[in-house]
């Protein structure tokens, strides 16, 4: 498997620490209540097709990216910086 | 026996190889199997289950039959294929499964009562009593049936793996692989040309085609020489590629070193591949079909198209009177090859009623081989015509019932292959494999026209997508006849007719397993153990399922393929995981201080990948304690030095610096001074511990974090984490030290006094009062100074660039040593900790929480910080949770062990009256006794309470006293002093 790293190109999977699903960047507030918490933390969706997940480039320059792939195919559609997605620029 | 004037091999090259102890002559370029065949050696392996007499069936990897033991002792390979291991002087080789030898093997009574042991015997059969399996069935099976075995010994062989990039990778150098290597590589493309065979040109090599006026292989052979001559085109003969992946990456077995005498010496005996191409061309061919009858595994009796390659690649007839039995024009070839050469063809038989063929000699239409006779070897077959039976006297049988394609490398992304009626075989689904396409036989095209056709077709589509012209290479010419053929799967009659030769399994167990209600092809599969074996069913899926079909009263389509898997054909487990044995498994970190440890004696033990001193033993010294209570008493009394750089650092830069400690801290840090240190909780987002540490402000902007040994790179993934998916927003950027500095623990009363003699500017204690850091001057050289302590006593962390280290460390060590003092270890350090109550990863280990290690109150209520709102979940704040306490022993026994548990002092010591665990315990030569920390449920409550700790494991049973964790200096004035 090999992942196109926006920042370093193709690299093989081994470079990469697989987080889980992206939806780790909407963290909710203090007082977003219990539910909020428990959703963000532990309810996590196993969908057959497409995933948004969360891939650090630990071997290579550090940057965490947001992943997207069908589960299915194994196809890897896009990968962008977490950091843009987060900052609203992808 | 060898023909004259025929086959590849050079003649002028002989070599002695020895099978079963015995020399045998051969030439370069042969394998065991065709040389043990010129020797006229048929029998050269048992069955799996029966232990049945085989012969070689292929001339290819497919070998089912023909495995071998090659090399003795702890560099020998079980379960080598004889068509497949090249012959050299010095060879040795051996037969398996088989006692006392392959010629008389006790084991064959298996044969006999074969009516017992059909599918499913073994879960019918051993059942009862149930204890029984392990100790006595299992084992006996188990050495009744198998293959061949380790040698249990060290692996002396060397293995390598490596990575490859190229825009085309050309599965098989066969007609088709060729022209489409050719094609990408004239274009300029990047090209691997990959083939299992030492010499490449596929069945070019086992065939009399003529290409372009040319013999076949001449013509391959100067195509490889083209190819070999380009820069952008690699050729990897002897190369297997076993598996194909995700993204265009494909493992491939090369096996370097196996071929000749010189194993061992110099280059590794395989290398294991990792490909990654563009695109993909599988050019892979195709295997042939045997065909189901009874005792058709008798040796001598083989594929057709096995006996042409023996015939026209190695010059070897494997008999002196064949027979042919066909149901395809192709088989044809063999009984034109054989009767050119002049060797006497018994008879040949089509199972088809209407067919041309012509030849001097006996041709039965419309007929079949319904049994053969013989003892270990063929000598003769029973056939059924229109007008009855008759026996004819044979040692080889040809026998063809077909030509699967080599679809598997298309189905290891879960693609399902076409069937294509009119071939009777499975096809390559399109796009089964992203940027793979198929060209020649492994596409179900097998004339060599179409294969050069299809090959320089499909390259010059992929040359297409890559944005590259396609160069004019121009079509040889080459035979195009059409591939004929009439299914016949299994002939009718009694007796056991063989599918899967390597694992035993006859036309009766499909029909068995149909009749038992295993009527899905993977449930007939695990049920009779159908492709199971080592081969993976590569001569009987089609086979089987047919069978299956014809049983279930369903098409060969609807009743579907079991999945392809990878490896193609088998791959050492030494090969994948080469680098990695002993001490390659774990890369080993070593402080700047490895050395002078190592030279002082000291028993280095692991911390993650690091190696740390345990102690520094002294001369009279007897015991590990004898040296930790001395290097606790320098540290207590006078100054020890411990190398303390395994620790984490990572430096911290930018405006919002503060703000993401304040975020990843439970404590705030953006209020901290510059030239102040604080020490900081980290939780996770659920609420629990992560680590702790100190951070250091050296700057407005600029902050030092350390973090424990074991946690560093998951706080460093972590940080970065918070940085980049949570506040992108913030100016800060982060970069792991640790490797930067060296960085040394300078402990004890006298600790300022030998500071003081390597600084170049002296400190006291109103300009360096506890938790001041900063720059200093060290001997000249820059560095940092924390006064930081994890031992209670007035103390400080000394950082200096790495490459001063090992000059540092000898020099605090000397001059602690002239104040009494000394260089101290890891046993020592922990007994300095623990009798602080300071905790380490045994008491944050992953299941506490800030309030269950009594640190609750540095959650900062002002702000916002990772895990405060789990954190502050009712079941994760309740008094009754474990909490952590101290405790020293007040009864008989005056021993502690962590891992106990402890129980109320007059409660029998079982699961239901668990009160807590103890983490950490050592001797303190302070307290003078053994003292532990752990958790107990309501912990704080009960200091005073004795209470029964009971290790189960180690035996022992201690009452102790439950108390406060700090035991020494519980003010901690010795720190600020």
């Amino acid at each position: 498997m090999r992942l196109e790293c926006p920042i370093c190109g193709s690299r093989d999977r081994r470079e990469f620490y697989y987080q889980g699903d992206a939806v780790m960047l909407a963290r909710p507030a203090e007082d977003a209540g219990a539910d909020a918490w428990d959703s963000y933390l532990h309810l996590r969706d196993n969908p057959a097709g497409e995933t948004r997940d969360l891939w650090q480039h630990e071997a290579g320059c550090g940057a965490w990216l947001v992943v997207t792939r069908n589960t299915v195919t194994h196809a890897v559609s896009r990968v962008a910086l977490a950091a843009d997605v987060k900052g609203g620029k992808a | 026996m060898r023909i004259k004037g025929k086959g590849l091999i050079d003649r002028s090259a002989p070599v002695t190889f020895h099978f079963d102890g015995r020399g045998y002559e051969g030439f370069e370029g042969d394998t065991v199997a065709s040389a043990l065949l010129a020797n006229d050696v048929t029998l050269m392996g048992r069955s799996f289950k029966y232990h049945r007499p085989r012969g070689v069936l292929t001339a290819g990897s497919e070998e089912p039959n023909a495995l071998i033991t090659v090399g003795t002792g702890a560099a020998s390979d079980p379960n080598v294929r004889a068509t497949m291991q090249e012959t050299y002087d010095g060879l040795r080789v051996r037969s398996q499964n088989a006692w006392p030898s392959l010629d008389f093997d006790v084991m064959a009574v298996n044969n006999l009562v074969s009516p017992f042991l059909g599918a499913g015997f073994y879960y019918k059969t051993f059942m009862w009593p149930r204890k029984f399996w392990e100790k006595l069935y299992e084992p006996v099976i188990r050495r009744a049936a198998g293959l061949g075995g380790l040698s249990g010994a060290h692996n002396p062989d060397t293995y390598e793996r490596a990575f490859a990039f190229c825009d085309v990778l050309v599965i098989g150098a066969g007609p088709a692989g060729l022209m489409a290597a050719l094609t990408a590589g004239r274009a300029g493309a990047d090209v691997i040309l990959a083939d299992e065979d030492a010499l490449m040109g596929g069945r070019l090599n086992a065939e009399t085609y003529q290409i372009d006026g040319k013999p076949g292989h001449v013509w391959a052979a100067d195509a490889v020489a083209e190819l070999g001559g380009m820069d952008n085109v690699r050729l990897m003969s002897r190369t297997t590629v076993t598996g194909a992946y995700d993204q265009g990456t494909f493992g491939a077995l090369e096996r370097v070193n196996h071929h000749h005498g010189g194993r061992g010496k110099g280059a590794p005996l395989e290398c294991f591949w990792r490909i990654v191409a563009k695109h993909s061309i599988l050019a892979a061919g195709a295997i042939e079909r045997p065909i189901a009858f009874q005792n058709n595994d008798r040796p001598g009796i083989m594929t057709a198209g096995a006996v042409r390659a023996y015939l026209n690649r190695w010059g070897v007839s494997p008999g002196k009177a064949l027979t042919i039995f066909g149901n395809n024009d192709d088989a044809h070839r063999t009984a034109q090859d054989l009767a050119d050469a002049g060797v006497r063809i018994a008879a040949y038989i089509d199972s088809r009623a209407e067919v041309k063929i012509a030849g001097d000699f006996p041709i039965y239409r419309g007929a079949q081989v319904f049994n053969t006779g013989g003892g270990k070897e063929l000598e003769s077959i029973s056939i059924r015509t229109i007008s009855g039976t008759e026996k004819i006297q044979t040692d080889c049988l040809a026998m063809s019932g077909g030509w699967n394609p080599t679809v598997h490398l298309t189905c290891h992304m879960n693609g399902r292959p076409t069937w294509r009626p009119d071939i009777q075989a499975f096809v390559p689904s399109e796009g089964s494999i992203p940027g793979m396409v198929a060209a020649g036989a492994c596409n179900g095209t097998f004339s060599t026209h179409g294969c050069l056709a299809e090959g320089a077709a499909v390259a010059g589509k992929v040359l297409d997508m890559l944005g590259k012209a396609v160069p004019d290479v121009g079509l040889p010419q080459a035979e195009d006849a059409p591939y004929r053929m009439e299914p016949l799967w299994a002939v009718a009659g009694k007796g056991r007719a063989w599918l899967d030769f390597q694992n035993d399994v006859s036309v009766k167990d499909i029909k068995q397993a149909a009749v038992e209600n295993f009527r899905s092809v993977e449930h007939m599969k695990r049920y009779t153990t159908q492709g199971m074996a080592t081969d993976q069913g590569k001569n009987s899926n089609v086979g089987a399922l047919a069978v299956l079909a014809d049983a279930t009263g369903r098409g060969i389509p609807e009743t579907g393929t079991t999945t392809f898997r990878p490896p193609y054909s088998p791959v050492s487990i030494a090969s994948m995981g080469a680098g990695a044995q002993g001490a390659g498994f774990a890369p080993q970190r070593f402080t700047t201080s490895h050395r002078a440890s190592v030279e002082a004696g000291a028993p280095m033990i692991e911390a993650g990948l690091w190696y740390r001193p345990s102690y520094f033993p002294k001369a009279g010294e007897k015991t590990w304690r004898q040296s930790c209570d001395r290097e606790v008493g320098y540290v207590r009394r006078a100054v020890g030095v411990c190398d303390v750089s395994t620790l984490g650092k990572s430096d911290i830069q930018g405006p919002d610096a503060g703000k993401l400690l304040d975020f990843v801290y439970t404590n705030t840090f953006s209020t901290l001074k510059i030239g102040r240190v604080r020490y900081g909780l980290m939780l996770r987002e659920d609420g629990t511990v992560m680590d702790d540490g100190t951070c250091a402000r050296l700057g407005d902007q600029h902050f030092v974090m350390t973090t424990t040994t074991a946690a560093a790179g998951a706080v460093m993934k972590h940080l970065e984490f918070v940085a980049q998916c949570l506040h992108p927003e913030w100016q800060v950027a982060m970069t792991s030290v640790t490797e930067q500095w060296a960085q040394f623990a300078i402990a004890g009363p006298k600790a300022r006094e030998l500071l003081n003699g390597v600084l170049d500017a002296a400190i006291d204690n109103d300009s360096w009062p506890f938790m001041a850091c900063g720059d200093v001057s060290v001997l000249g050289v820059k560095g940092r100074l924390f006064r930081i302590s994890f031992s209670g006593e007035h103390a400080y962390e000394i950082a200096i660039p790495s490459r001063y280290g090992d000059s540092l460390f000898r020099e605090l060590v000397a001059r602690a040593e002239g104040l009494g003092g000394g260089a101290y270890g890891m046993e020592a350090l922990n007994v300095l900790r623990i009798e602080k109550g300071f905790i380490t990863h045994a008491e944050i280990h992953g299941r506490t929480t800030a309030f269950d290690v009594g640190m609750a109150d540095m959650i900062s209520a002002k702000k916002d910080c990772i895990g405060k709102v789990m954190a502050a979940r009712t079941g994760l704040v309740a008094a009754d949770r474990e909490r952590l306490v101290g405790m020293k022993p007040v009864g008989a026994v005056k021993l502690l062990s962590a891992g106990a548990h402890i129980f109320a002092k007059d409660a029998e010591a079982v699961r239901e009256n668990y009160q807590g665990y103890v983490t950490s315990v050592c001797f303190s030569p302070e307290i003078g006794s053994y003292v532990g920390l752990g958790f107990v449920k309501n912990g704080p409550d009960r200091y005073g309470e004795v209470m029964r700790v009971v290790d189960h494991l180690r035996e022992l049973e201690v009452e102790v006293e439950i108390c406060p964790p700090v035991f020494f200096d519980q003010e901690g004035g010795r720190a600020r002093g």
